[in-house]
């Protein structure tokens, strides 16, 4: 398969867990083994827009056992005889192989998944201007080689924070850093802003004002707990994304005022 | 089935609690961390070619560091 694919450097590496997760978008083409009508191809393509179980294949690396995905949407793009190019959004971790099996199967004539392109893998698209071949990248990295101008680097390499740009983000003050990095819990007086759309058991990104990644953690509450709340825990830490010790150690002497 | 909003079309609102400012004494704007801060605390969205190459191995090489992950197989 081509396409997206989100290559994490060194302590970036930490983020993969975020990009698993999150969505992706993919172009390919359906090949059907019978004759189908069109309207009978949309139609059934539309029914899979749902939460669908799937076995991961065979050949997989995951424990073979029966789960669920989210297709967000199927949709047919054209067809010409037995080919049918579609695009698909679902959650990480749909078979496309399998689910065209599937559709094939409901349609009644049978199918397979002739070709595949990953056109979206969470926040990165395929039409963004940071999309690149290895080749840019060699180039790219040639050029900063001999000029040292940190404009090239921004030319094939985004900060992690752009891998964060979907999952809802929980800003902090300085003072709340040093502690989140060592792994405490993020409690309610170090919270400064809040995104809509968390509940509890959500997947946030905890920042600095300066917007630089500094954990993933759980939510404890919803975003309307969370900007109500002053005191207690409003997230547990999963995952620490920046160095200790970058921002101070204050959080012996309890919280700025 | 009624189509569901992937994730990447969900917009969200800040609501802010409270103001504060930040030292800048520490840590970087992500878009002004120094080089080599910013190559290992990058991301490359890269369009992967076709075939089994290892464009880990391929990446590594490129840009001279040690660790490389990527977001997931592209399993079919």
């Amino acid at each position: 398969m081509t396409g997206v694919l989100p290559i994490t450097i060194e302590d970036s590496t930490k983020i993969v867990q975020a990009l698993l997760y999150s969505g992706k978008e993919y172009i390919g083409v359906m090949k059907l083994h019978g004759d189908a009508e069109e309207t009978r191809v949309r139609k059934v393509m539309t029914e899979f827009e749902d939460a669908i179980f799937q076995r991961p294949p065979l050949r997989s690396s995951v424990k073979r056992q029966i789960r669920t995905r989210r297709v967000f949407y199927n949709e047919f793009l054209e067809m010409n005889g037995r080919n049918v190019l579609f695009k698909t959004a679902c959650e990480g971790g749909t078979y496309i192989r399998k689910l065209c099996y599937d559709i094939g199967e409901i349609i009644g004539v049978g199918a397979h998944m002739q070709e595949l392109r990953r056109s979206r893998s969470g926040p990165y698209s395929e039409n963004d201007k940071t999309h690149v071949t290895l080749h840019d990248v060699s180039y790219w990295f040639g050029e900063w080689q001999e000029k040292k101008d940190p404009k090239i680097l921004k030319e094939f390499i985004q900060p992690m924070e752009t891998a964060l740009a979907l999952i809802p983000k929980i800003v902090v003050r300085d003072s709340a850093v040093d502690a989140l990095c060592h792994g405490a819990n993020l409690t309610a007086p170090g919270v400064l802003s809040v995104e809509t759309g968390i509940a509890k058991d959500t997947m946030v990104a905890i920042l600095s004002l300066k917007g630089e990644a500094i954990a993933l953690a759980k939510a404890q509450s919803s975003t309307e707990q969370i900007f109500d709340a002053n005191h207690g825990t409003v997230a547990t830490l999963e995952r620490v994304l920046m160095t200790r010790g970058t921002y101070p150690k204050v959080w012996k002497s309890g919280r700025k005022e | 089935m009624p189509r569901t909003v992937p994730p990447w079309e969900i917009k969200r609102e800040i609501q802010v609690k409270a103001e504060d400012h930040t030292n800048s004494k520490y840590g970087h704007f992500p878009a002004e961390r120094p080089a080599e801060e910013y190559i290992r605390y990058g991301v490359i969205n890269l369009n992967k070619p076709a075939g089994p190459t290892s464009h880990e191995a391929w990446t590594k090489r490129i840009i001279h560091v040690e660790c490389i992950g990527h977001g997931g197989t592209l399993e079919a």
